[in-house]
């Protein structure tokens, strides 16, 4: 039994207690898992050469050093145009969105217990995706997009808040009215889509799909601040997240108010998907599978963890999007076609290796 | 459940018993602070526990609910971690008194060569001393307990009752927990509590609760008790329902053969 067992076990690597002296009398130390440090370290790299292989492709080749240089701010000039209005945005969107995606749906899937969870299951996304279908098709009006849908998106969250209260919000529940949320969010895009003239329809659709093109700096802006506002509070409220995973009793009996840190977890992980979802549409498969993934590679949730998380997402959009713009050229294909088809097979693959030994 | 009025002893192991359903549960849930009385209050060194911060209250007072749940893959030694939860504040980095808490919780427990296992692999024994160590970590002078031996076979049974009656021992404790089994309770309670239909029948040390009317009017059987051969103290042999006779026990086959039946079938003389 043991012997059957020992190739199936993933083996969760010890915590270390990392002691760092400083200065003075102030000492900090943490707990850390080398190899949530590694595969961090690793998945940045990957992330930098994503981003510098995009930047040099295209109509217009650049060298990778001119690439480096530019987008850093001290090249020649020559290529200041292509690089830094054209291609550096879009790259820094494609890691943004996989970021925000990503660390979304490992707060909602570990908030809920259920790892077929994401904020584009239960309702959240397409929230955001009737918000902006009606903004372009029925008024016009494809520039308040993005605030449409992150408006959208929280909208979305709100009504399955709502729906779901009973003195308290129970993790099953939660699930079932998201899925009925989304059946219905979609029931009536589906309607709108349906009502309108194909040729306002199809920039609608192209939107539904999820992609990265003409970003402009102003979205990377306001993408970059919400990063910089949410990522710190969901790593404030991750312990409390951790004690939510042991039971609503457990959680209460060690201190945690346990509602108020529900709410105040679904709200963040909310506005983490309507921030990458303003920023580039419902860009499907990330936040269902990435926080899966990096499960499987580090173990459960911690602060760690859930960095690495944003980090896999972004490498995730950022490959999807170097194949879309770049691998059926002179096509160029929105980046939620290929998200999923980078995804699945990875995906799979994971789970094929954490299977293999049981027969 | 309404009047009920009860003093936990310091120090002490105090078991709360009663039939499914009296309100054993409810009542551990409402001094965890988990439940808040619709009147009334519960009182923590004369503080009502409702009007103090979470974070405090889970300071004084630890719990091990009934099923406690762990997430796939958690390690035993994060999970005891978790327990340190009130003591650390929000920029609080982890601690040297943190891991000394989580050792010393592994070892009296111990599972200290358990720690780096996933909680989800381990034995229904084990799984329940790591929930212990837990609360341990915790670090409070309370410990509630919500029927910790339900589900595990005789010997860890006795495995987690001795290590609590341990942890009283030698660090002074206040233990607070349900039991099923009065002959459990009887044994490691220093003072029981009888309830029945939300309210409480009996309370006291177990020879003044484990009586033959207490246990009629607590669950309508009736019942024998003896003298515990091991500790001296009440031991219960259910006789039948009250007003039923028993059945005959289920002795060899052949009636010729004199084996002293009712002895070889004592649950409690078997167990040591």
């Amino acid at each position: 039994m043991t012997a059957l067992r020992a190739g199936a076990r993933r083996r969760t690597e010890p915590a270390r207690l990392r002691t760092v002296r400083r200065a003075g009398p102030v000492r900090i130390s943490f707990r850390y898992r080398p190899r949530v440090l590694v595969t961090g370290a690793f998945l940045t790299l990957v992330a930098a050469g994503l981003m510098a292989w995009t930047m040099s492709l295209g109509e217009i080749r650049i060298p990778l050093a001119d690439v480096l240089t530019t987008s850093l701010g001290f090249g020649s000039g020559e290529h200041d145009f292509v690089v830094r209005t054209l291609r550096l945005p879009r790259t820094l969107a494609a890691f943004g969105v996989g970021v925000a995606l990503a660390t979304s749906g490992a707060i909602f899937q570990s908030l809920v217990g259920n790892p077929l969870v994401a904020p584009d299951i239960i309702g959240v996304t397409s929230g955001a995706g009737l918000v902006a279908v009606v903004l372009i098709v029925v008024f016009g009006t494809p520039a308040v997009v993005p605030v449409g849908a992150f408006l959208g998106a929280l909208g979305a969250t709100a009504l399955l808040y709502l729906l779901t209260w009973r003195g308290g919000i129970a993790g099953y529940r939660l699930v079932l009215v998201g899925i009925a949320v989304h059946a219905l969010l979609t029931a009536l895009t589906t309607l709108v889509l349906v009502r309108f003239p194909i040729d306002l329809v199809s920039s609608a659709v192209l939107w539904l799909t999820g992609t990265l093109y003409a970003t402009t700096w102003e979205q990377v802006g306001w993408l970059a601040i919400g990063l910089l506002a949410l990522v710190p509070a969901a790593l404030v409220l991750l312990p409390r997240l951790q004690l939510l995973e042991l039971g609503n009793d457990t959680a209460a009996a060690l201190g945690t108010r346990t509602q108020t840190a529900r709410a105040g977890l679904l709200l963040v992980a909310a506005s983490l998907a309507a921030v990458g979802v303003a920023a580039a549409g419902p860009v499907g498969f990330v936040a269902l599978v990435v926080p899966h993934a990096a499960r499987m590679l580090m173990g459960p949730l911690t602060s760690g963890v859930f960095v690495v998380t944003g980090l896999l997402g972004a490498v995730l959009v950022l490959g999807s999007d170097l194949i879309a713009q770049h691998a059926f050229s002179p096509v160029s294909l929105p980046v939620g076609v290929v998200t999923a088809a980078v995804g699945a097979p990875y995906f799979l693959f994971l789970l094929w290796r954490t299977n293999r030994g049981v027969s | 459940m309404d009047e009920l009025s009860l003093g936990v002893p310091d120090g002490r192991i105090t078991c709360i018993i009663g039939p499914n359903g009296c309100g054993k549960s409810t009542l551990l849930r409402a001094l965890a602070r988990l439940l808040r009385p619709t009147a009334g209050a519960v009182l923590l060194d004369g503080r009502a526990i409702h009007r103090l911060p979470t974070k405090e209250v889970a300071r004084h007072v630890g719990l091990l609910p009934q099923a406690p749940v762990a997430p796939q893959g958690l390690t035993v030694a994060d999970l005891v971690a978790r327990g340190r939860f009130p003591h650390r504040h929000l920029f609080d980095s982890w601690s040297c008194e943190d891991e000394a808490a989580v050792e010393q919780a592994l070892t009296v427990t111990h599972t200290a060569e358990l720690r780096d296992q996933q909680v989800d692999e381990l034995s229904g024994g084990q799984r329940q001393r790591v929930w212990i160590a837990m609360a341990l970590a915790q670090r409070t002078p309370v410990l509630l307990l919500d029927e910790p031996t339900t589900h595990l076979d005789i010997a860890h049974q006795l495995e987690v009752l001795e290590l609590l009656a341990e942890l009283n021992r030698s660090q002074q404790r206040t233990v607070v927990m349900v039991l099923h089994d009065l002959n459990e309770a009887a044994r490691y309670g220093h003072h029981l509590v009888a309830m029945r239909a939300g309210r409480i029948v009996a309370e006291g040390p177990p020879g003044a609760v484990v009586t033959a009317e207490t246990v009629r009017a607590l669950f309508g059987i009736d019942s024998r008790i003896l003298t515990d051969p091991v500790t001296g103290g009440p031991l219960l042999v259910p006789v039948a329902r009250a007003g039923s006779s028993p059945v005959p026990a289920a002795g060899p086959p052949s009636p010729r053969e004199s084996r002293p039946v009712a002895d070889r079938q004592n649950p409690i003389t078997g167990r040591g």
